[in-house]
């Protein structure tokens, strides 16, 4: 099945009708690392007529990890009887003065990389005077296993497991994206796994509101074109719409089990963006039901504004206003193997993948 | 012999001896290790080529292979690939007490098989025990040294627009091998470590080619670092087709769960080969007529594009950059 939407002549066709069909500029924007990737990956950005501009967008957790959530998770690392679980792409994303969990750990910090939040359950029970806190990080794709790992600590009993929790939400970081002055989009890609969790109400916003389009899609090269000639056809057509084009993975009412679970232990709260700042409602907090999990409570983390590092313009490529080699560090003083900013950080950030795979 | 390595067997008294003469001299002897000198005497003539390698795989017993097979294939390989008949190896043995001595037995006689099978000779070598957890089990060090046989050598820097780039069979066995292994993956039939000695085929490559340009083997960091070097060192661009590229299925499907790409996975028993266009036929030829070659094919070109760069033009007909790889490659996590 898969080869269908790998097809190089389905493709060949898809792009040609793509060309023929556009008159003028299409910027559109992936909000998923994953689809960032998959487009560079397959070779389709070399490809696609001049007139498509491809922006990559909020769309790795990793990136949108606000500096002062960075340096209060960097800030709890070392603390006596805390050991912090994470997932492995945290590891190298640098504070304000460089430093990361890597070098924290080398410090003698108890760091854990984690391969599921479940893992942490395991972890807790194991280290009995101590306390574990899971960074929580990431959007409506993880939240809900977190939350679900938070149900099973309780159901257990047990009483040493934490969750520092920066997740954010999707639909509303779209919102501030189209209400920035600076911004230009035309259409979304919208992400795949995300919306598997959330469905499609949640972005009707973006046809209704903003009069343009948006499409869930899949990651392999026939999706994301069809997706593409689509839009540039609402446009000619004088509509916009939000359709759904996963519909092998993605119900259009999304996954209202996992939804549930969420909500039943985080509530929405307003939240700091990488690059974007705060942003109203786009944000999970811990409900006061679940207060004895909440790591920023029992540690007294509170999140502020904090300068960004200086020289990274994350902020200026997560919103698309320019792409990552437009930054001066590119390539020059950020690289994976010393990055700047978070976006070169993560393997799905935007910066990493025009270094990874731009021939030029 | 007890049946597990003792730290007596490293003390250079009688027990060393006895793991000697009991084990070692069984499956390696010659004439010339087995006068047990201090120094080995060899017999060589003209332009010598030599390299070192150190094995320390985990697991150390692995489909297709194990640690003591892999050391000589290694060390040969790497000297064969200058254009030179290897033809002495040196062998160290660093040991974990406490290894059972049939483990090490199976790995003796494997670097035995390997050797008489590769044409060399191991002349001389050393072992030490050393206590629990000072190594993982076993380590191995091996130096080939072989005689030169062409003029000029293939090498890294010689590779130039107009060059086709061949590749002697499939991509990826040994490292998704060795990771699935690893990760306590079981593989279906077929997946296994392709560590194979290359020297006989890749001497009648440069005795019957009238110029060789590069030959490597994509070993540590895959075709796609070993590319990349060869296109710094070169200063020229390599530019792969991904329709072409021989990836078993199994090899694409395993690394697929595990969130690998097999372009950077190690491979034992496989070379690149760059040679200039004229001669690609006549050396896919010879490749394919050895059983370790018969999956040999073309795999790109060399151009004079973006110098210094691998470019990969994927199966869209798009083009992306073929990187050298930031660190490990580890199974996914997200
Ligand atoms: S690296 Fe990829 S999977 Fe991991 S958080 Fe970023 S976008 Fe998600
Ligand atoms: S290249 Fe580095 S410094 Fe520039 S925006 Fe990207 S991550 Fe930030």
């Amino acid at each position: 099945m898969l080869n269908k939407f790998r097809d190089p002549n389905l493709s060949r066709k898809l792009l040609d009708r793509l060309g023929d069909e556009l008159d003028g500029e299409l910027r559109f924007m992936e909000v998923c690392g994953t689809h960032t990737v998959a487009i560079f990956q397959s070779g389709l950005r070399s490809l696609l007529p001049e007139g498509v501009v491809h922006l990559s967008g909020p769309g790795c957790p990793v990136c949108v990890t606000h500096e002062s959530e960075v340096n209060a998770f960097l800030d709890l690392a070392g603390r006596d009887n805390v050991i912090l679980a994470t997932f492995g792409d945290l590891m190298r994303v640098p504070g304000n003065n460089g430093r990361n969990l890597k070098q924290a750990q080398a410090d003698g910090a108890r760091v854990k990389v984690v391969y599921s939040p479940f893992d942490t359950l395991k972890l807790a029970k194991e280290n009995p005077g101590d306390t574990v806190v899971f960074i929580g990080v990431g959007f409506e794709t993880t939240a809900p296993t977190i939350a679900a790992t938070m149900k099973m600590a309780r159901e257990q009993g047990i009483d040493n497991l934490q969750v520092l929790c920066f997740h954010k939400t999707v639909p509303q970081a779209l919102i501030a994206l189209m209400d920035d002055p600076d911004t230009r989009i035309d259409g979304f890609i919208l992400p795949g796994h995300v919306s598997a969790i959330i469905g499609l109400e949640p972005y009707r916003f973006i046809a209704d509101r903003y009069a343009r389009s948006a499409v869930v899609t899949g990651f392999e090269p026939v999706d994301i074109l069809q997706a593409l000639v689509s839009m540039v056809e609402w446009r000619n057509q004088g509509v916009a719409r939000v359709e759904n084009y996963y519909t092998r993975i993605v119900p259009d009412q999304g996954n209202p089990t996992a939804m549930s679970v969420m909500y039943e232990v985080f509530e929405p709260a307003d939240a700091l963006w990488r690059g974007l700042g705060e942003i109203p409602g786009s944000g999970l907090e811990i409900r006061p039901e679940w207060e004895s999990f909440d790591a920023k409570k029992s540690f007294g983390v509170t999140i502020s504004e904090t300068p960004p590092l200086p020289g990274c313009r994350c902020g200026q490529v997560l919103k698309g206003v320019i792409r990552p080699d437009e930054c001066p560090l590119f390539k020059k003083v950020c690289t994976p193997a010393k990055p700047v900013g978070p976006c070169m950080v993560s393997t799905e950030g935007s910066c990493a993948a025009y270094f990874k795979y731009q021939v030029d | 012999m007890s049946d597990k390595v003792l730290l007596d067997y490293g003390s250079g008294g009688r027990a060393s001896q006895r793991l000697v003469s009991e084990l070692f001299l069984k499956y390696l002897g010659n004439d010339e290790l087995n006068r047990l000198n201090d120094a080995a005497e060899l017999d060589l003539k003209g332009r010598v080529a030599m390299s070192t390698d150190s094995f320390t795989v985990d697991p150390i017993f692995f489909p297709g292979g194990n640690i003591g097979s892999l050391a000589v294939h290694g060390t040969v390989n790497d000297v064969a690939m200058m254009g030179a008949i290897p033809r002495y190896i040196t062998c160290g043995y660093i040991i974990e007490e406490g290894l059972p001595m049939s483990d090490l037995e199976r790995i003796v006689a494997a670097m035995g098989e390997a050797a008489r099978h590769a044409g060399v000779n191991v002349v001389t070598g050393d072992t030490k025990v050393v206590p629990k957890g000072a190594v993982d089990k076993i380590f191995i060090n091996t130096t080939g040294i072989g005689e030169i046989i062409v003029d000029p050598s293939p090498s890294g820097d010689r590779a130039r627009p107009g060059d086709v780039v061949l590749i002697s069979g499939t991509i990826g066995d040994h490292g998704l091998t060795i990771l699935g292994t690893r990760e306590g993956l079981e593989f279906e039939a077929g997946v296994q470590s392709d560590s194979a000695a290359l020297n006989h085929l890749l001497v009648k490559l440069v005795q019957e080619l009238p110029d060789v340009h590069v030959l490597r083997d994509p070993t540590r960091g895959g075709v796609a670092t070993t590319l990349n070097e060869i296109a710094g060192s070169s200063d020229v661009c390599v530019e792969l087709d991904e329709n072409a590229l021989p990836i078993r299925p199994e090899v694409s499907g395993g690394c697929s769960i595990l969130g690998l790409d097999p372009l950077y996975l190690a491979n034992e028993g496989k070379f690149l080969c760059i040679v200039p266009g004229e001669y690609e036929e006549q050396a896919l030829e010879i490749m394919r007529a050895d059983a370790i070659g018969q999956d040999a094919c073309r795999i790109g070109v060399v151009t004079d594009a973006n110098p210094g760069k691998v470019v990969l033009v994927t199966q869209l007909g798009g083009k992306r950059l073929l990187n050298m790889l930031e660190g490990e490659q580890l199974p996914r996590i997200c």
